[in-house]
Parts: structure tokens; C-alpha cells; sequence
């Protein structure tokens, strides 16, 4: 193709594009610069958040930091970039992030229209609404009339516009580009109603003057399946991706933690033994150590030290395991065995 | 540098082409836009060989795809099953219209504040010298929260309001204004109104021209707003009142959600579209007045001092001798003002304004098309500065000093 000796002509111009067309994988890439550089949200409470000190916790922060302790054996080695909803796909498109993980929905456009791979899901979500609970409502099919506060560029805007349309509800769409602008403008009285995740409204609730005014209702509108997202078109990389999530899930299935991990080495139970790389050559099979899961847990815990860490029931969010617990403690979570 | 000046005057040049000024002007000219048309179709051949190897759905087909999103403000019909072409049709004309108003009323405040910094009223002077300080040094985005959350703060709530002549109202949802109906019939008054405007010009014309010639002054604005005014009213009731008006609908009864302004009825003005005007325009006119007081201090003080021993008043040596000579230094700054404006109006996605960077911003993230998007976006905004140059420039000639 002419563009092959074109760039020569123009030489240093074509560098960025050259690069990208013709790189290294992202495995590689990554190891050449010792970190894995990870999109995140803006700030939102137990999942991506950062503190007075710049440092980032949160279920999707954990994650990344798994994927850091998988590659590098070190859950330090990442670098974090706070991403609007608007931002976060053509950031992940263009390599200036190598996985995003930014409670993001897994549907089928995103998953095969925009070049990338969902992971998995790290937390089964649905869309809800916040209400004042001086307006007396109880259920979400009395808003009819509601404005209804949102963020712009989300599934949410979506759900919000075929729930009021499927009952045959008038509302009015105020939809922000940043999440601390929804809660501003809804605690200003600017809308009846704030819609997103019901984690996200259990999270921005916090943000609110008087939180114990305002109430989540019961109905949940969508499925909002959040995971991790890679980069389509390198496997190794997605491999990474996947088994980070389905290491962590097994290791709470087979009650390995963070705490026990170095006793469990030495157990009888092959199925840990495969996972912590004791038995098999599992690690080598996607490009790491074979102790990359031993890294995992040793470094950043399993799923339920990580969701009791950031969002579990005894933090500010109290949100109780429901759907996000184990299949066979009557939740969604099942990640496929280590064999 | 001495001996080629010696060459090009003395004997015709007998160097070689490679000597040549005029030959290697051309040259190096040529390997320019060689170059510059060559990065071009690199750059284009590279991104879309690049989209198609991440297998990034690319090209125009999304445009007719249903959008499924809404919108708090739409000029034109649209719901949520309305294309994303449409969808950015409205952001479009929502764009166009907070930058008229935002432009109107910049030029407004901006000659009101910029004449009175000139007044010899010391009040009136520094009041005006403290609005451009104060306004034109704070970033625009920090007035436009102020506008927003502020301001909207110490509005009444969605169940009370603020009333005048029982006619506006104002709370945290907007102001609300009655709606004008139109019925059948209506579309004469409009007609009439068009007509009104041609005739008030064409006798302002024929006025100017007669006193030209003859000296007669003709009350032409009296007439020409009479014609205005008169023209639509009269065919209004010719046609049997047409029009009605719907007013919004305050519920004080009912479920709390419920009480307040009904939603849909009577003309919403939401309080997004009044920050942001708010914010534009009064940023925009601290500008404008500093230009116009620059515009009319470059005018030379003998020419007031003429017109005052002629005997004109304060008031005409302002409006006939003094502005027409200060908008020829006023207008080029002024269109870049304009030009500013307009694209500043794009901080509207901060506060939830659907302009068309809010809605494009919405189609991309629903259909990752970031490229196209972006490009709308480019050339919307490049065509608008475009057209709002060429008018101005075209008035700028209007108003220039015709060289006899």
C-alpha cells in the first residue's frame, strides 16, 4: 500500500500513528513501562475514588490494581486516569489507556460496534431514582411530570427516556456533563429526581447536604452488567483481563484471602493448588508468572475482601452482597475453574 | 545579497534556474503544498486504516439511527425516537439561538457600559470602570456556575414562584411565559409583520434620499415603527383574533410532585438557557464596552467641539457625528467578540444546556462515531465564525469612509 513508504516522506509527523498501527502488544508495552495505566471515573465513592492524598480506592481501582499485581507482582504499578462517560471508550480506542475500568455497562454496541472486549461483570447494577422524601412518592410510577436530573452520555440517559416512554409519563431531561454537577443541580431543587446506577445513587447520596432526606426507590429499570474493558484485537491482553476478575472470584469460592493465601499454598485441595500456581502452568499460558493469582490475593485480596473494602455493608455505602453473591450463595457471580 | 540585486537589475540574469529567486520561489512553494496534501491523505488513509483494524464502525450511516435520548429544550419537533441526526439538529439551533440572544444582548450592556465609562458623571464612570474589571477578569466558566447554582439557589423552589402582572413567572424550573396559539389565519399576521418591516425601510429610504436632495426632514422611525406595529394588529383582528394565548398552569392541589407548573403547558424558558445567556452576555459586553470606548475616544475630541459650535446637543453630536466615526474602529474587534461569543457558548454542556456539543456529545457516546462527531462539531462552528465574519465585514464596508 502507498502509505507504507509515505510515512518516510513525511517522517517524524506520522510517529503517533505509525506507532500505534504497527506497536508492540499491550502486554509488552506495559512491561516496557512498568505500569499498567488504568481509566477510572471522576470520582465516584466505592468504586473509583480518589482521597485528600491522591491516592485511588474503590472496587474498579482494586481491580486494576489485581491486573498490576498479576503482570508486575507489585499492585502499585499503576498509573490512573480519571475519565468523563463521554471520554472513556475513545481514551481506551487510542491506547491512552490500556484497560478501563470504570463502572462501565457491558451492552452489545459497545461490546461490538467500538473495537473493544468487556472482561466480565465486577458488579451487577440496575438503573434507580433518588426522590426527596417530603414529596410522599413510593414508587417510580408516580413521577410522571418529574424532572429528572442525569448525566449526559450514559446508558442511563437512555433508560430514563424508555421507562417515562414505555408508561406514558411526561418528564424533562436535565442531563450534565459531570457527576458533581447532577448532584449540585438535584440538591438545588433543580430536579424531583436523580437517576443512575443505584450504587452510584447510594455513593452521590453521600455528596448531598442532608443525605437522611432523600430516599432510593424500590424500582430498578435496567440491567447495568459493569466491568472491565479492553481493547479489541489482542487476546493475550484480554486473556489478562479476564482471568484477573476470575482469579479473584475463585479464590473467594475456595475461601482463599489475602490473610490465609501463604497457608494455603500448602493445601491439599487441588483446585487451589492450580490456582495458586503450585500445580500446572497456568500463568504461563497467558504471558505471566505461574504465582500471578497468588499475586492477586496476596496483594489486593479476593472479591469479597475487595466489595467489603469499598462497598460492602459496613461502609458509608452499605450495600449488601445481593446479586453480586457467589452462585452458589444465591447471587450471579461464577467465574469459570482454573484447569 | 548585494551582487543578486546587482543581477536582477543589471543584464537579464544569465545564472542558472537553481539561482534563480523567482524559480526557487516556485519551487520551495510547490514542495510545500506537496507536502501539505500528501500529510493530508496520510493522516486520512492511516485513520481509516486504523479504524478498520480495531474494527471501529466508522462513516455516516448513524445519523439515521434512532436517538432515544431526550432533550429539556427543542425548537423544533423532537422525541426521543427522532433520529441522531435530528438530535443534532436541535443542539444546532440551540447553539444558533443562545448566541443571538447572548450577542444581542452583549452589544446592548457593552455600548450602555462603554459610553457611560466616557460620562462626566464620576458615578456613573466608575461604576462602569468597576463592571469591566470585575467582569472581564473572572473566567467565564466560574460565571456561568456562578449564574447557575448560585443564582439558582435563591430562586423560589418548583412548588412556589415569583409572579409579574400575573403573567411571568419565575422558579427553579424557568420562567414560564404565556404561549402564543396559533390558529388558523395566523400565518396573515405574519405576513403582515414581513410586509410592515419591507414598507418601514423602503420609506426610510425614500426619506433619506428626499432629504438629501431637498433638506425636508421626515419623521421615518415614528412612521416605520407605526407601520411595524400597526400592519400585524390590524390584520390580527381583520382575521378574527387568531391567535390565543395558553398560560402556564400553576397546581397547588394534588400530590407534591404534582403541585407547582404543569409540565408542557404554556412557554418554558429553562433556567440553563437563562444562566448561560446571562453568563455570555455580560462577560461578552465587559469586552465590548472596553472596544467601544476605545472606539469612540479614537475619534477626535475637535470633531465634538465642531459639532458643538454648530449647536448640537450632547445627545445628536453622540449619534451623528461621533458613533458613525467610532464603528469603523469599533467593528473589527467587535466581530471578533461576536465570533467569541458563539464559540464560548460551548461551556453550555457544564450546566446542562443541550447546545450542539452536549447533544453531540451524547450521539458519540451512544454511538462511539468520535471522528464524525467531532468533525460536525469543527465544521458547525468554523461555518458559523465564517458567516458572522463575512456579515460583519460586509457592514464594516457599509460604514467605511467612502474616499471621494
Amino acid at each position: 500500500m502507498s502509505n507504507k513508504f509515505l510515512p518516510l516522506v513525511i517522517g517524524a509527523a506520522m510517529g503517533v500513528a505509525a506507532t500505534t498501527a504497527a506497536g508492540a502488544t499491550t502486554l509488552e508495552d506495559v512491561k516496557a513501562k512498568g505500569f499498567i495505566q488504568c481509566g477510572v471515573s471522576q470520582g465516584l465513592p466505592g468504586f473509583s475514588n480518589p482521597d485528600a492524598q491522591g491516592n485511588w480506592t474503590g472496587i474498579d481501582v482494586d481491580y486494576c490494581r489485581a491486573m498490576a499485581a498479576a503482570v508486575f507482582g507489585d499492585a502499585s504499578a499503576v498509573k490512573y486516569t480519571p475519565l468523563s462517560a463521554k471520554e472513556r471508550f475513545t481514551a481506551l480506542q487510542s491506547g491512552e489507556v490500556d484497560v478501563l475500568s470504570r463502572n462501565t455497562t457491558w451492552t452489545m454496541s459497545r461490546d461490538t460496534q467500538l473495537g473493544l472486549n468487556f472482561a466480565g461483570v465486577n458488579y451487577y447494577d440496575g438503573q434507580g431514582f433518588m426522590v426527596r422524601k417530603d414529596l410522599g412518592v413510593t414508587s417510580a410510577l408516580e413521577l410522571s411530570g418529574a424532572s429528572v436530573c442525569t448525566n449526559t452520555g450514559t446508558t442511563t440517559e437512555l433508560n430514563v427516556a424508555d421507562y417515562f416512554r414505555a408508561n406514558n409519563m411526561p418528564y424533562e431531561i436535565v442531563a450534565f456533563e459531570k457527576a458533581d454537577e447532577v448532584v449540585a443541580a438535584y440538591d438545588a431543587g433543580r430536579c424531583d429526581v436523580y437517576t443512575t446506577d443505584a450504587s452510584g445513587l447510594y455513593a452521590q447520596r453521600l455528596k448531598l447536604t442532608n443525605p437522611g432526606d432523600h430516599m432510593v426507590l424500590p424500582e430498578i429499570i435496567s440491567k447495568e452488567p459493569l466491568g472491565p474493558v479492553v481493547r479489541q484485537g489482542d487476546d493475550e491482553w484480554f486473556n489478562i483481563a479476564k482471568w484477573t476478575l476470575n482469579a479473584m472470584l475463585n479464590a473467594e469460592e475456595l475461601g482463599v484471602t489475602s490473610e490465609n493465601v501463604d497457608e494455603m499454598k500448602s493445601s491439599d485441595n487441588p483446585s487451589i493448588k492450580r490456582l495458586l500456581g503450585v500445580e500446572g502452568a497456568f500463568g504461563e499460558a497467558i504471558g505471566l508468572p505461574n504465582d500471578w493469582a497468588y499475586a492477586i490475593i496476596k496483594n489486593v485480596g479476593n472479591y469479597e475482601e475487595s466489595f467489603n473494602a469499598n462497598v460492602g455493608p459496613d461502609t458509608p455505602l452499605g450495600i449488601s452482597r445481593g446479586v453480586n453473591a457467589l452462585w452458589n450463595d444465591g447471587g450471579f457471580m461464577y467465574a469459570p475453574p482454573v484447569r | 545579497m548585494s551582487v543578486m540585486e546587482q543581477d536582477s537589475a543589471g543584464a537579464p540574469a544569465r545564472a542558472s534556474l537553481l539561482n534563480d529567486p523567482k524559480a526557487r520561489g516556485i519551487f520551495y512553494q510547490l514542495v510545500l503544498v506537496v507536502a501539505l496534501v500528501t500529510l493530508g491523505y496520510v493522516i486520512v488513509t492511516n485513520t481509516i486504516a486504523n479504524l478498520e483494524r480495531q474494527n471501529i464502525a466508522s462513516g455516516w450511516g448513524f445519523v439515521g439511527n434512532t436517538a432515544g435520548f431526550g432533550t429539556n429544550q427543542s425548537l423544533v419537533e423532537y422525541s426521543e425516537t427522532s433520529s441522531y441526526g435530528r438530535a443534532l439538529f436541535v443542539g444546532f439551533l440551540n447553539t444558533l439561538l443562545v448566541a443571538g440572544v447572548g450577542i444581542f444582548f452583549a452589544t446592548v450592556i457593552g455600548f450602555i457600559i462603554g459610553i457611560a465609562r466616557l460620562s462626566n458623571n464620576w458615578v456613573i464612570n466608575r461604576l462602569a470602570y468597576c463592571y469591566v474589571e470585575l467582569v472581564r477578569n473572572i473566567p467565564l466558566l466560574l460565571q456561568i456556575f456562578f449564574w447557575y447554582f448560585a443564582v439558582l439557589r435563591s430562586i423560589p423552589s418548583k412548588r412556589e414562584k415569583w409572579s409579574l402582572f400575573d403573567t411571568f413567572h419565575l422558579n427553579i424550573g424557568g420562567l414560564r411565559l404565556p404561549k402564543p396559539i396559533m390558529g388558523t389565519g395566523s400565518e396573515w399576521v405574519g405576513y403582515a409583520l414581513l410586509i410592515g418591516i419591507a414598507a418601514a425601510f423602503l420609506v426610510a429610504r425614500w426619506a433619506r434620499k428626499r432629504q438629501e436632495a431637498t433638506g425636508q426632514p421626515f419623521p421615518s422611525f415614528l412612521t416605520g415603527l407605526g407601520l411595524i406595529l400597526m400592519l400585524p394588529i390590524l390584520t390580527y383582528f381583520v382575521m378574527g383574533m387568531p391567535i390565543s394565548l395558553e398560560h402556564p398552569n400553576f397546581v397547588e392541589t394534588g400530590p407534591i410532585l404534582r403541585q407547582g407548573f404543569e409540565l408542557n403547558v404554556g412557554l418554558n424558558v429553562i433556567p440553563e438557557f437563562l444562566a448561560l445567556t446571562a453568563a455570555l452576555a455580560i462577560y461578552t459586553a465587559s469586552f465590548i464596552a472596553e472596544i467601544v470606548r476605545a472606539g469612540i475616544q479614537a475619534v477626535s475630541h475637535g470633531q465634538t467641539e465642531a459639532a458643538h459650535a454648530l449647536g448640537l446637543r450632547n445627545g445628536p453630536t453622540l449619534r451623528l457625528v461621533v458613533i458613525p466615526q467610532a464603528m469603523r474602529v469599533i467593528i473589527p474587534p467587535l466581530t471578533s467578540q461576536y465570533l467569541n461569543l458563539t464559540k464560548n457558548s460551548s461551556l453550555a454542556v457544564a450546566i446542562a444546556y443541550p447546545d450542539l456539543v452536549s447533544m453531540g456529545g451524547t450521539v458519540l457516546n451512544q454511538t462511539g462515531q468520535a471522528i464524525e462527531i467531532i468533525g460536525i462539531w469543527m465544521v458547525v462552528y468554523l461555518s458559523l465564525s465564517l458567516i458572522t465574519s463575512a456579515f460583519m465585514n460586509w457592514y464594516n464596508q457599509r460604514m467605511a469612509l467612502v474616499e471621494r
